[in-house]
């Protein structure tokens, strides 16, 4: 898995240009689909089997943008000016390299401040392409870059850029491979555009009209030094999220996972996050309400270019998810 | 005509957060057994009753909707023998230290909110507000012991008890919006003694607190040709603007503003004044804060309509509001439900 | 992908859509309240529309039919409210206490005249005199909880709950247009004009939205009821491009931050904070402007929003972009567009329009 992992958080695709994460998850997920469709947002969907005793259409979400930056100006000098596309924070950024999707790399540069010690704001950077003229710089308004950090294995601990939500990208794959038998139809989404809005879960889920949700993201860790207080740490088990700041889980389904996790004995942790939310709440609100719950990859330094998650806590989940999707659901 | 004071006063009782309504969705579900001809459970956990109107089918349907949901704390972490909590809805942490709560967990437990001594917090000057996060719930309980009757999730609500105050107002957490669901029992109430030629479907909705999720979802599945939110709003009280509060006791308000629909305001204010109830016009200029916001965008739009119920110190465990007001609000939402004809909505135009 | 450059040809502004812009930009119509311009535009369309209908939040919605079958559902939007106020107390002697609709800068506000209600009763937003005010108050800007509306004591034709805007008159000065709302009044003509001269090879779904200035209320529910295949948003976004304050070699400095540019044609949007546009509708504008010579720009990926945001979420997913008539100084008394940008955003649009097929979404 750790080389599927690899592949994916290393294909630049930040929201709203998915085009080439979309490809790469296409070629990985065809073999083991019934249909594979994109919609107009977007939005890869697969579907597998049929509705059968005791069945129900479930979906899975997992979001294949990440955070990155889109070029609103390049000055005389050739320097480019940029916008956030996403969470991306300032002091992520100083020192960083970025990877346009045309191929040219880039290096975040800072104008001098009077205050050294203030993070500046995103007006105050600049992207260094090398070029020396506006005529001579190969990259234009609009266009768009994702941050350029190589993955590294550190054993149990992996880290790169966009484990949010690539990292949820692989675990649903990994559930599409290892899925057998199952009383469901089930809808594998990887959905684009979360990072600015949820905004390709809000149409797919819609596409899909499911019975039930369960989207697979990232949430933070309360295990690093003078860090936040919460309850996940990492490598104690796959996070099952009772509410973030955008949605409360419906308490069925986190009854019917937290049941799972203690009868197959799958080490969990009940995940309370504030400050951050998932495609679960666009799910939660799509037409006639949707019971959705979602289960988290805790992860450290999220939405910066260098996140870590535990490999441990990756592979158990997609062990939950294979164990909850096998059997039919109690509510 | 159902006395609505102990119902009120049960509902206050009895808890149920946001997301989690269904302690309170059954006491209502009990009293709406019998004024309702269906009831059911939307997926997110609204509960809707359906009263069939006289009028030949296809029928048109009201939706008047109340939410249930309530705010509170959830807990986040046991840290030794105290919890740590986070909000759920819109909590003010300045009325929090000193609160006696009920801790939900595998039993209910007593407590009460701890701010902790100055010295063991970082620095705040002594007017600054101690956020939600530097609070600890302190349940008397050692740390074994209340790590077996309590988990990261479990539910933390006011556990302040009603209280009948002078003027036949009642005093209590949670009448934002409980209040508002007896309004609606009241109208059904009512509704069961008068003809009516449309459907109505009475929601007590979920989650409006947090997403207005229950609204939201609710409209979409009984696409209703109307639609009324019944929520409280600012009564007048101390330190608080008079340009944005409304008498307490002197009956509800109506609604105006890109929220509601022109047509509604003046049936309903024509309606109140035939019947001499006394009303404020509350004036919304941008979006209402209730139910309605969410129900009028619901697929392609429906006609949407605010009745508030004045309420004093909203979102803190000692809200007050009047009997009076709910009375009156019960009755106007009747008989405007009672009197609309069949082709009412042919009526409901864009003036110009 | 180039082809043979054309010239377009086809509609022009003259003297009669002028008149309809002065007439829509004179009236009132503050976010919820949008009915003096709904009446300009149903008079408008009525003439050309299959079918019309005003739905439950007073949005107008519009169709033209395509000729032949399989044809694109193409929705056009574009808002017909404006920023504006609300009184929201009456404090007697003709002074009333009101609020803001829509994002309006406090600072624009002390100091001006303004029409309130559906009769454009005269009123005034006063300040206190500069002779009665602190050195150190002249600093601050005037909070916006001490400015009143004040119509004269003795009226009995403005009540609590009315609308306001600013009293300013349609103008044109030179190659300039000068008004209030501009925003999106330019977007509303423009639609006009598309809907009289829709073209025969897509259906035309059209429809003057309500309520865009308090979160694209409007859009939101006519999308959902359209459900189009496609959608382009008709907007005038704000043109920033005044010089800098600071100075090298005794000129501004190159100002980054400009948004879009007076005379520099269309703006298309890249992305703004609600919308990633879509880059196949992006490149099909761009590939119709090349085609035809219409000057065009970008405006600045940024923050901002238009209907679009709220139409490409709706139902499965709707593919959208906006197009934009550069103003300065939007959302204040007197914006200021140049009739030539007009005119070439009418032009981009309505060859765009021709231009489309099914076709655009295959990859």
């Amino acid at each position: 898995m750790k080389s599927l992992i690899q592949k994916l958080v290393e294909t630049p695709s930040p929201s709203g240009y998915e085009a080439q994460i979309r490809e790469v998850i296409r070629s990985e997920v065809a073999p083991f689909a019934d249909e594979v469709r994109v919609d107009a947002l977007g939005n890869l969907i697969v579907r597998k089997g049929q509705v059968g005793p005791g069945g129900s259409k479930i979906m899975l979400a997992a979001h294949m943008d990440e955070i990155g930056i889109m070029a609103t100006h390049v000055d005389e000098n050739g320097f480019v000016r940029f916008m956030p596309i996403g969470g991306v924070r300032p002091h992520t950024c100083m020192g960083g390299r970025v990877r346009f999707l045309n191929g040219t790399l880039g290096v975040i540069g800072m104008e001098r401040q009077d205050d050294q010690n203030k993070v500046p704001t995103f007006e105050q950077l600049f992207i260094d392409v090398g070029a020396g003229t506006r005529a001579a710089c190969p990259v234009r308004i609009g266009d768009v870059a994702a941050f350029e950090r190589p993955f590294t294995d550190l054993g149990d601990r992996l880290v790169s850029k966009a484990m949010d939500d690539r990292i949820g990208a692989a675990v649903i794959i990994e559930v599409l491979r290892a899925l057998n038998v199952s009383p469901h139809q089930l809808f594998f989404v990887f959905s684009v555009q979360e990072e600015v809005g949820l905004r390709g879960a809000t149409t797919a889920a819609f596409g899909v009209d499911p019975d039930l949700g369960l989207a697979v993201d990232v949430t933070g860790t309360g295990d690093t030094p003078k860090g936040r207080k919460m309850e996940v740490g990492l490598g104690k088990g796959p996070a099952i999220k009772v509410r973030d700041s955008g949605m409360l889980a419906d308490p069925r389904v986190v009854d019917w996972m937290v049941k799972t996790a203690e009868k197959d004995r799958i080490p969990y942790q009940l995940e309370i996050l504030e400050g951050g939310t998932t495609d679960a709440r666009a799910l939660q609100l799509t037409r006639a309400g949707v019971p959705t719950g979602c289960l988290s990859i805790p992860t450290r330094y999220i939405h910066s270019p260098s996140e870590m998650v535990a490999y441990g806590d990756v592979q158990n989940a997609v062990r939950m998810l294979v164990e909850l999707l096998s059997r039919p659901v109690q509510l | 005509m159902t006395d609505l004071l102990p119902f009120l006063k049960k509902l206050i009782s009895a808890p149920g957060l946001a997301g989690f309504e269904t302690p309170v969705r059954n006491l209502i579900q009990e009293a709406w057994s019998p004024l309702t001809d269906e009831l059911s459970v939307s997926r997110l956990g609204s509960l809707h009753g359906l009263r069939r109107g006289t009028a030949p089918e296809p029928r048109p349907s009201i939706l008047i909707t109340a939410h249930m949901d309530a705010i509170g704390l959830m807990v986040k972490g046991i840290t030794d023998d105290f919890l740590r909590i986070t909000p759920i809805g819109g909590v003010d942490p300045r009325v929090l230290p000193g609160q006696l709560v009920t801790v939900h967990g595998r039993e209910d437990l007593p407590g009460v909110v701890v701010q902790p001594p100055a010295h063991l917090l970082p620095t705040f000057s002594q007017d600054e507000t101690i956020p939600i996060e530097y609070l600890l719930v302190d349940t008397g309980l050692p740390s074994a012991r209340l790590k077996r009757l309590v988990r990261v999730g479990d539910l933390v609500s006011f556990a302040q008890a009603p209280l009948e105050t002078a003027g036949e107002t009642l005093v209590g957490h949670t009448l934002d919006n409980r209040a508002s669901v007896a309004v609606l029992t009241g109208c059904l109430d009512h509704l069961a003694n008068r003809p009516h030629a449309w459907d109505v479907w009475a929601a007590a909705t979920v989650q409006e607190e947090e997403t207005l999720g229950g609204a939201m979802t609710s409209a979409f599945q009984l696409h209703p040709a109307l639609a009324v939110a019944v929520d409280v709003t600012f009564a007048a009280s101390p330190g608080s603007p008079s340009h944005k509060t409304y008498p307490l006791g002197k009956g509800p308000t109506l609604g105006w503003g890109p929220n509601v629909h022109p047509a509604l305001f003046k049936a309903f204010k024509e309606l109140a004044e035939r019947l001499e109830i006394p009303y404020s016009v509350e004036a919304m200029p941008r979006h209402s804060g209730t139910d309605a916001f969410a129900m009028q965008v619901t697929a392609e739009g429906i006609p949407s309509m605010v009745v508030g119920i004045p309420l004093r110190y909203m979102h803190t465990p000692v809200e007050m509001v009047s009997m009076k007001d709910i009375e009156r609000a019960s009755r106007l939402l009747a008989e405007f439900t009672a009197s609309l004809e069949v082709d009412f909505i042919e009526k409901i135009t864009w003036e110009d | 992908m180039t082809s043979a450059k054309q010239e377009y040809q086809t509609l022009r502004i003259g003297a009669g859509q002028i008149k309809v812009l002065e007439r829509l930009c004179n009236a009132c119509a503050v976010s919820g309240d949008e009915g003096e311009v709904r009446k300009i535009v149903l008079e408008q369309v009525r003439p050309y529309a299959e079918e019309v209908k005003v739905d439950a939040l007073g949005n107008v919605l519009v169709t033209r039919h395509g000729q032949g079958k399989d044809t694109l559902r193409v929705m056009l939007a574009a808002h017909m409210d404006e920023v504006g106020l609300m009184l929201i107390q009456d404090e007697g002697e003709g002074i009333f206490r009101f609020d803001t609709v829509g994002g309006l800068d406090a600072r624009q506000l002390a100091g001006k005249p303004v029409w309130v209600g559906r009769e454009h009763v005269p009123g005034v937003i006063g300040a206190k005199p500069i002779h009665l005010t602190q050195p150190d108050e002249i600093k601050k800007t005037i909070p916006l909880d001490t400015l009143r509306i004040d119509v004269g004591p003795g009226s009995n034709k403005v009540k609590v709950g009315d609308r306001a805007t600013f009293a300013t008159s349609f103008t044109r000065l030179g190659p300039s247009l000068i008004a209030k709302a501009l925003d999106d009044r330019l977007g509303v003509a423009t639609l006009i004009e598309l809907v009289k001269n829709a073209p025969s090879n897509i259906e035309l779904l059209a429809v003057f939205t309500v309520q865009e200035e308090i979160g694209s209320r409007g859009a939101r529910v006519a999308a959902f009821a359209f459900d189009p295949d496609l959608a382009i948003v008709l907007e005038s976004t704000p043109a920033n491009d005044l010089p800098t304050w600071e100075e090298e070699d005794g000129e501004p400095v190159e100002n980054a931050h400009y948004n879009s540019r007076l005379g520099d044609g269309p703006a298309i949007y890249l992305a703004d904070a609600a919308t990633i546009s879509d880059p196949r509708l992006v490149r099909h504008l761009v590939e119709t402007a090349e085609t035809f010579d219409i000057p065009y720009q970008f405006r600045q990926p940024g923050s901002g929003g238009t209907d679009a945001g709220a139409i490409h979420r709706q139902r499965a997913g709707i593919p959208s972009v906006s197009v934009s008539v550069p103003g300065r100084y939007h959302h204040t008394p007197a914006a200021v567009a140049r009739l030539s940008d007009w005119q070439n955003t009418l032009a981009l649009v309505h060859a765009a329009l021709t231009r489309l097929s099914p076709l655009i979404f295959k990859d």
